[in-house]
C-alpha cells in the first residue's frame, strides 16, 4: 500500500485528479474533492498521473 | 556506449518529456536545456495570484515551482543556457555558449513567446506575461492608483485585467477584434463574460484596434521613452499608467531553421508528436503542432496548461521506441482541457469547443455566467467540447464524461495531417 496526502490548503478543487485516478479521488456533489489516502500500488501510475495533472501540485506521495 | 537525449525547452514541457523519458524505459543520458534561469515553474498562477501578491523573488518561485518525480532521476539540467541552432541531419545543437552539444534523439519543447502589438510608441511601462520576470515587474508598477490598458482578451487578458482590477487599479480591456475569451468560448458566453467583467468595473472597450502607444510627453525618443496609453482605430485615446499585450504568442523555432522542417506554426509533428521530415526528433507542450484526433480538422498547437503533460506522454514513448527499434506504441488521443478564474469566478473546458459549428446551452443562462451555467459545442453534428462556468468540479466531469464518450471520428489520424 502506499499514502498520499492533499494539502488541503493548496487544493482548489478542480477536479483534475479525478479525472487521472477515479480509483483514489473523486469529487463530491459540492465540488469538492474527496480521496483515499492509502491505495494499492497498482494504481500507483494513475496516481503519479494525478500528481501531474493538479494544477496547482496539491498531491503528495509519501513514503 | 551511453546515448544521449537532449531536451530543448526547460520548462514544464521539458521537465514532463524528461519524467516520461525514464519512464518509457530509458536509461542513458538525459540533457535538458533552457534559457531561463529558473528550473521548471506553474505559469497559470503568474497572471492571477501570483500577480496579485508575488512576495519577494524567493517566494514567488517557491509558490510555482514545479515538483520532479522522484523516478525522474539522474536529469541534467542546464539552465540559463538556450539552443540557438541544430543541425539536425549531424544530431548536433549549438548552445549561446558556442558549445555543440551530440545528441541521439531531440525533443523540442522550447515553447512559446508573447507577441507584441506591432504599433510605434514608447516602450517603458508595456507589459507582458510569461515568465516569472514579467510578473514581478508587472505587479511592481501596479498600484491602487494605477490605470491599466490590457489589450487583447484571450485568457490572459482577461485574468490580468481582473487582477488588477482587484487591486483597485482602473482597469480599461480592449477586446480587439472578438470579445472577451470569444474565439474558445463562443459569442453568448463571451457576451456574459463581458458583463461580469464590466460589473466588476472594467472597462472594456470592443472591436477597435490599437494604432499607437501614446508618451508621456518630452519621454519619447525612437525606441524609448515612457508609455502614457494608447490610441485606437477611431482617434480615441485610452490613458494608461501600465499597458499590458496580452494579444497570443509565437512558438520559438527559429533556433531549427535550415533544417526542412514545417515551421510556419510550431513544428509539425504526426500523432506520435514525431516531428515530421526528421528522425529521432519528437515536440512537446505548445510548439507542438500536431493532429486533433478527437475534434478532427486540421493539425494544429493546443496552448492549455494540460498540453505539456498530455505530449509529454505520447512522445517521449515514441521517441525511446525509434532510438531502441522497438514498434512505436499506438499514441493516445489526449482530450484537452483548460480553466481560467475571473474574480474567483471558474470557468472549465474540455474537448475543442474553439472548433465547433453549433452551441447549446445545458445549464443556466450565459449572459449571467457567475450564476452557473454550462454550454455543449458541436462539429458536424457530434459533441466536441464542453464548458462550465460557476459551477461544482463534478458538473464538469459528468460534461467531460459525455464528451469522452462521443468518441474518435474514424480515419481522423489520416485526414488530419
Amino acid at each position: 500500500m502506499k499514502t498520499i496526502d492533499v494539502d488541503r490548503t493548496l487544493c482548489d478543487n478542480h477536479g483534475q485528479c479525478a479525472i487521472a485516478a477515479p480509483d483514489v479521488f473523486r469529487m463530491n456533489a459540492d465540488g469538492e474533492l474527496e480521496y483515499e489516502a492509502t491505495f494499492d500500488d497498482a494504481l500507483l501510475d494513475e496516481v503519479e498521473e494525478a500528481i501531474d495533472v493538479c494544477p496547482v501540485q496539491a498531491i503528495f506521495l509519501k513514503d | 556506449m551511453s546515448r544521449r537525449i537532449v531536451i530543448a525547452g526547460a520548462s514544464m514541457g521539458g521537465l514532463r518529456a524528461a519524467e516520461q523519458l525514464r519512464a518509457a524505459g530509458w536509461e542513458d543520458e538525459i540533457v535538458v536545456v533552457g534559457d531561463e534561469t529558473h528550473p521548471p515553474y506553474n505559469r497559470p498562477p503568474l497572471s492571477k495570484d501570483l500577480l496579485a501578491a508575488p512576495g519577494s523573488r524567493e517566494d514567488a518561485l517557491a509558490a510555482v515551482q514545479l515538483r520532479q518525480r522522484r523516478t525522474a532521476t539522474d536529469i541534467q539540467w542546464r539552465l540559463g543556457c538556450a539552443v540557438t541552432a541544430a543541425d539536425l541531419a549531424a544530431r548536433t545543437l549549438t548552445l549561446d555558449s558556442g558549445e555543440e552539444l551530440v545528441y541521439d534523439g531531440l525533443v523540442i519543447a522550447t515553447g512559446l513567446r508573447p507577441r507584441r502589438v506591432p504599433v510605434p510608441g514608447p516602450t517603458a511601462g508595456r507589459h507582458v506575461i510569461r515568465r516569472l520576470e514579467d510578473t514581478l515587474a508587472l505587479h511592481g508598477e501596479l498600484t491602487s492608483r494605477s490605470k491599466v490598458a490590457v489589450i487583447g482578451a484571450g485568457f490572459i487578458g482577461c485574468e490580468a485585467a481582473a487582477t488588477a482590477a482587484a487591486l483597485g487599479c482602473k482597469v480599461t480591456l480592449i477586446e480587439g477584434a472578438g470579445g472577451p475569451m470569444e474565439r474558445p468560448l463562443g459569442h453568448e458566453l463571451s457576451a456574459g463574460i463581458r458583463t461580469f467583467l464590466q460589473t466588476h468595473g472594467i472597462d472594456c472597450v470592443a472591436g477597435k484596434r490599437v494604432t499607437e502607444f501614446l508618451d508621456v510627453p518630452g519621454t519619447y525618443t525612437e525606441g524609448s521613452g515612457r508609455c502614457a496609453g494608447v490610441r485606437l482605430e477611431d482617434g480615441t485615446e485610452v490613458a494608461a499608467d501600465v499597458v499590458i499585450e496580452a494579444v497570443g504568442s509565437l512558438p520559438n523555432v527559429e533556433w531549427l531553421a535550415g533544417n526542412g522542417l514545417d515551421l510556419s506554426d510550431g513544428a509539425l509533428c504526426n500523432e506520435h508528436l514525431q516531428v515530421l521530415g526528421a528522425e529521432h526528433v519528437v515536440a512537446v507542450g505548445d510548439v507542438a503542432r500536431y493532429p486533433d484526433r478527437r475534434a478532427g480538422g486540421p493539425a494544429r498547437r493546443v496552448e492549455h496548461w494540460a498540453t505539456p503533460a498530455d505530449t509529454a506522454k505520447i512522445a517521449a514513448p515514441a521517441l525511446v521506441a525509434g532510438l531502441k527499434g522497438d514498434v512505436v506504441p499506438q499514441p493516445a488521443a489526449p482530450m484537452p482541457s483548460f480553466w481560467t478564474d475571473i474574480f474567483k469566478t471558474r470557468i472549465q473546458g474540455v474537448g475543442s469547443p474553439a472548433l465547433a459549428d453549433t452551441i447549446e446551452v445545458l445549464e443556466g443562462d450565459p449572459s449571467r455566467p457567475w450564476e452557473g451555467t454550462a454550454l455543449a459545442y458541436y462539429r458536424d453534428g457530434r459533441l466536441i467540447g464542453a464548458v462550465t462556468a460557476a459551477l461544482p468540479a463534478d458538473r464538469q466531469l459528468h460534461y467531460r464524461k459525455l464528451v469522452n464518450e462521443s468518441g474518435i471520428p474514424a480515419g481522423a489520424d489520416l485526414a488530419a495531417v
